[in-house]
């Protein structure tokens, strides 16, 4: 269970998140949809607690992340795609995290083999692609096996087979009892994944629902969230 | 919960090629340079000792840039964020890292600063006897030189918490201790006795007091150890007292 509560955060004049409530709860994955630029990795980052949100707090198992004694254990998180040193092999990496959080060792070779790296596992990550550096993350965050599971973006970079290999891994997750909460720009992959979902424009919250009741009324889960959005959207000036 | 952490910051230490390539040249640069000027020495009032510990000055230039890149290679590679995920209490993240990588800086150095002696020691020329480790103030002066390794790597890596990015951090530690120097050299003459290089050549590596006309007060082998540490730990404290209030 994820809850924020009147998350807000500036950087300079700009509102980043602007008052967002909502609550992501267990056994189904509630999508996280905005345009971009609309604060989605902002509030990520306010839940773990890596930017700090100037109103407003936001809560994982009614607990701060800071609070946490082995946040990996409860709380899973991919954030962006390369996030981890590329002169470090994939094995390394996850076993000085699994190291931080008192994981057991041999916990490290089951999420590789879940991931499908193990035959990648020694190699230096600097050398991976985009979609082996996404499966690298979803090891990361599946490695404390924990109940709530945060992912930003998490098919970007992913051939057609990871995306389905994300989509079922996302919904088997849930179907367990997790919380998943998984952002994403793209609408029509979220109309297969997820079952709730949360939308924003601008920082600001502009429906927490499902995907089947967002989709009614409209021609698509894609029209109902341009109806949305429009008012929400920053447009660009067009380069003359 | 710190010794977890420590854990942590070890296998990521030793899993990166580059900590162990640098630690290889800083060894063989301070013998190789050691050796060098202890050959050339001539004149049998100089202190040996000193003479073959005189790779330290450029050695310990790279203990620093690992220190500054053990920091910043978190937050060139993204892993500062997965990093933070798995240890959300920052200031315990630091004092994990620093006493990570100062216990490994200090066994470095200290086997840097041993063979140095050692090997100027062997190759003493013109006819001079080579300095033991018995003489008055031989041990000390090889064994403060090694650790300074490790205190100028502290100083790298609180300077990587403070500026974060590689390059200028490491614009910065060198600036700090081999630019402003001679600055202040020029300016302040009698403050040029607290600047990193000069305490790392003529307190620690000395063997005696070092005494000239033009020179400045020099401060003793132990004064010398207490300022640099000084210089560690006000950057140690900066860099954590910044890492715990900004956004990562």
């Amino acid at each position: 269970m994820i809850e924020a509560r009147n998350l807000t955060r500036r950087y300079g004049p700009t509102v980043a998140v602007n008052a967002l409530s909502f609550d992501v709860r267990p056994g189904s994955v509630t999508g996280f949809l905005g345009p971009n630029g609309s604060g989605k990795s902002t509030t990520m980052r306010l839940i773990l607690g890596l930017d700090r949100p100037d109103a407003g707090r936001a809560r994982i198992g009614g607990r701060r992340y800071r609070d946490l004694r082995f946040p990996l254990r409860e709380v899973g998180a991919l954030l962006e795609a390369r996030a981890f040193h590329p002169g470090r092999s994939a094995r390394s990496h996850l076993t000085a995290m699994a190291a931080g959080n008192a994981i057991p060792r041999g916990r490290v070779d089951e999420v590789l083999d879940m991931v499908g790296l193990t035959s990648a596992a020694g190699r230096r990550a600097g050398k991976f692609s985009l979609g082996m550096g996404q499966r690298l993350g979803v090891a990361a965050a599946l490695l404390g096996d924990p109940a709530v599971l945060l992912l930003d973006e998490p098919v970007n970079g992913l051939d057609p087979e990871g995306v389905r290999w994300i989509r079922e891994l996302l919904k088997s997750l849930a179907a367990q009892g997790r919380t998943v909460f998984v952002s994403s720009h793209l609408i029509s992959e979220m109309a297969l994944t997820a079952e709730r979902l949360v939308v924003i424009g601008r920082g600001r919250l502009l429906a927490d629902t499902t995907v089947a009741e967002m989709s009614a009324g409209a021609a698509s889960l894609e029209d109902a969230f341009f109806r949305l959005t429009s008012e929400a959207v920053e447009y660009r000036e067009v380069p003359s | 919960m710190i010794a977890r952490v420590a854990r942590m910051e070890w296998i990521k230490l030793r899993s990166l090629r580059s900590t162990w390539w640098t630690l290889a040249v800083t060894v063989a640069g301070t013998v190789g340079i050691g050796v060098a000027v202890g050959r050339n020495s001539r004149d049998a009032a100089v202190d040996l000792t000193n003479n073959a510990l005189a790779g330290v000055v450029p050695g310990v230039l790279l203990a620093g840039i690992l220190g500054v890149l053990t920091m910043t290679g978190e937050y060139s590679s993204g892993t500062i964020r997965v990093t933070l995920a798995a240890v959300p209490r920052r200031s315990v993240l630091l004092a994990a890292k620093a006493a990570v990588f100062g216990v490994v800086a200090l066994i470095v150095g200290e086997v840097a600063s041993f063979v140095a002696f050692f090997a100027a020691s062997a190759n003493v020329g013109h006819g001079l006897a080579a300095p033991t480790l018995g003489q008055p103030g031989v041990l000390r002066a090889v064994v403060l030189t090694g650790a300074a390794f490790s205190l100028i790597g502290l100083l790298g890596l609180g300077l990587g918490a403070i500026v974060r990015h590689s390059a200028a951090a490491v614009g910065v530690l060198v600036a700090g201790v081999y630019v402003v120097v001679q600055v202040i050299g020029f300016l302040a003459h009698g403050v040029a006795a607290y600047m990193p290089i000069l305490i790392l050549a003529n307190s620690l590596s000395t063997t005696r007091p070092v005494a000239c006309t033009d020179c400045p007060q020099f401060l003793s082998a132990w004064a010398g150890l207490g300022m640099l540490s000084l210089y560690a730990a006000i950057a140690l404290a900066i860099g954590g007292w910044l890492l715990a209030r900004r956004d990562a």
